[in-house]
């Protein structure tokens, strides 16, 4: 069982939270008619072995989004941040 | 090679059983050859044998880092089937179905394949309606389906929820006859004495640690055993392709995620087939030495990590009852845990990749086993030919950015969810 430390909440267990999936990617701007750019950002992942950022949502507590830092091998969580204040990749949705 | 029949086995038995030999040899990489494929589990045995007896390939090597068979092709759920709806997965997984059908006589190895039949079952009338409409499907493709009412399937697997108080009463079911189960370690080493058999090598105990480039084109593999050149390297490491990919400098539609899979303790026969629970996604069937064997949910994050967590073990446990009560008194004796490589649409790739000289078959998500036959088939087709076979033309790689998604569930790029 992941245990995700909300910075709002506390520690709390992982069945608390709903995945996000992966935070790396950000959607290029609306008005961007770029093919390629959008392809990568909607289909594309690093899918990385070791550090992973990606979001989570507090659904049963807070219901905020967070930015989480996790190891894809060890399950180590580095650090957990409300997804408004981690880098602007994240997206203003957090998606 | 001991060609394998009742009279060889009467003959070594009245011997004491000596001279038995190896059934593939563990050969020594080479410095090259035309083919290298990547991961030595079913799939990449699979496609180097038919390099070899389909398109007569004459200097083909496996290369596996651990040994054949310890990835994904030993951690599944054993389950056969072809009961897939969108045009380009159909009449692939019916050639994979058809394949496995023959392939204990095709190998000389029996892949204890049993197509005892899968049940899907229903619980609500929208759920019949899906369930006759893919039924339909299968069946234009030629696929077998049949469609069971309530009591059809009570008469068929009694020890389903038909009580009362049922969480989620049972409506009725689709019914695939020539589903089943097939003993998966028997895949990878039917695959590979086969292979062996038509020359190739199958090299354990080496992984790729990068690739060999030369103008802008994959030339081979530098592995933890030397390297070795090759006009053209397939990767079968479904689990680990957008790993191996990146060594390449490729990004791939792909996220690696964990299934997990449990058996009981061994009980009499109690279920005849396959059944998959429609009201959430469990899968049980009984195993030839009695275990009841299920699976369910992935674990629901990216990860590497080949270990299950605690939330999927309680559902799937939660499902099972729900399905099964009897199940409740039975104790889960092993659980294990394969990484899955889960592409944006749910459906697989077998396609060239951007680079010369490298191919890709993987995004396998939770259906690679039943597709390892048909897999081999069509990587080594498009190996040989440099071009896919009709079966895989839509197994692309590019299939995203033209917006032809292959989306069974209709998910969206969402594969923790699929």
């Amino acid at each position: 069982m992941l245990r995700i430390a909300c910075p709002y909440c506390g520690e709390r267990d992982q069945v608390e939270f709903t995945y996000g999936g992966d935070a790396a990617s950000g959607f290029p701007a609306l008005a961007d008619a770029d093919l390629d750019r959008w392809t990568d950002a909607v289909f594309i992942r690093d899918n990385p072995r070791g550090e992973h950022r990606e979001l989570w949502q507090h659904q049963h507590g807070c219901r905020q989004w967070l930015y989480v830092v996790r190891d894809t091998v060890t399950h180590a969580i580095q650090s957990v941040v409300p997804a408004r204040d981690a880098s602007p990749a994240a997206g203003a949705d957090g998606r | 090679m001991t060609h394998y029949s009742a009279f060889t086995l009467i003959r070594k038995a009245l011997g004491a059983n000596r001279g038995w030999t190896r059934a593939w040899r563990n050969a020594e990489p080479r410095a090259g050859y035309d083919f290298v494929i990547v991961g030595g589990g079913g799939h990449g045995l699979a496609t180097a044998y038919y390099l070899a007896k389909e398109h007569g390939a004459a200097s083909v090597a496996v290369i596996e880092k651990g040994y054949i068979g310890g990835g994904n092709t030993g951690r599944n759920t054993t389950i056969v089937r072809s009961n897939y709806m969108i045009d380009g997965n159909t009449r692939f997984y019916e050639k994979s179905l058809q394949l496995w059908e023959e392939m204990s006589g095709e190998l000389n190895f029996n892949v204890m394949l049993s197509q005892r039949g899968q049940l899907n079952t229903c619980h609500s009338p929208a759920q019949m309606d899906a369930a006759a409409r893919r039924g339909n499907i299968m069946r234009m493709n030629g696929i077998d389906a049949e469609l069971l009412t309530r009591e059809e399937v009570r008469r068929r697997v009694p020890i389903l929820d038909f009580s009362d108080h049922a969480r989620f009463p049972i409506l009725g079911a689709l019914w695939q006859q020539r589903a089943g189960v097939a003993r998966h370690d028997a895949v990878a080493w039917g695959y590979a004495r086969g292979a062996d058999r038509h020359g190739v090598d199958i090299i354990q105990g080496c992984e790729v640690k990068g690739f060999l480039q030369e103008q802008g084109r994959i030339v081979g593999v530098r592995t933890t055993r030397g390297d070795i050149r090759a006009q053209k390297v397939g990767l079968a490491v479904a689990g680990h392709t957008s790993h191996v990919a990146r060594m390449a400098g490729l990004r791939l539609p792909i996220e690696t995620h964990l299934l997990q899979a449990f058996a009981t303790e061994p009980v009499k026969p109690m279920l005849h087939c396959v059944v998959s629970f429609g009201a959430a996604h469990f899968y049980v069937s009984q195993d030839d030495k009695g275990g009841l064997v299920m699976g369910s949910d992935l674990d629901g994050y990216n990860s590497y990590g080949q270990r299950g967590d605690l939330p999927i073990v309680e559902e799937t446990m939660a499902d099972a009852k729900a399905l099964i009560p009897l199940l409740s008194r039975l104790r889960v004796v092993r659980q294990w845990s394969g990484v899955m490589d889960m592409t944006m649409d749910g459906s697989p790739i077998i396609s060239k990749s951007p680079i010369d000289g490298l191919y890709i078959d993987g995004g396998w998500c939770y259906g690679g086993f039943k597709a390892t036959p048909a897999s081999g088939w069509c990587f080594a087709h498009t190996l040989a030919k440099d071009r896919p076979h009709e079966l895989n033309e839509r197994f692309t790689l590019d299939r995203f950015r033209r917006g032809h998604q292959l989306d069974e569930k209709g998910g969206g790029p969402t594969p923790w969810a699929h």
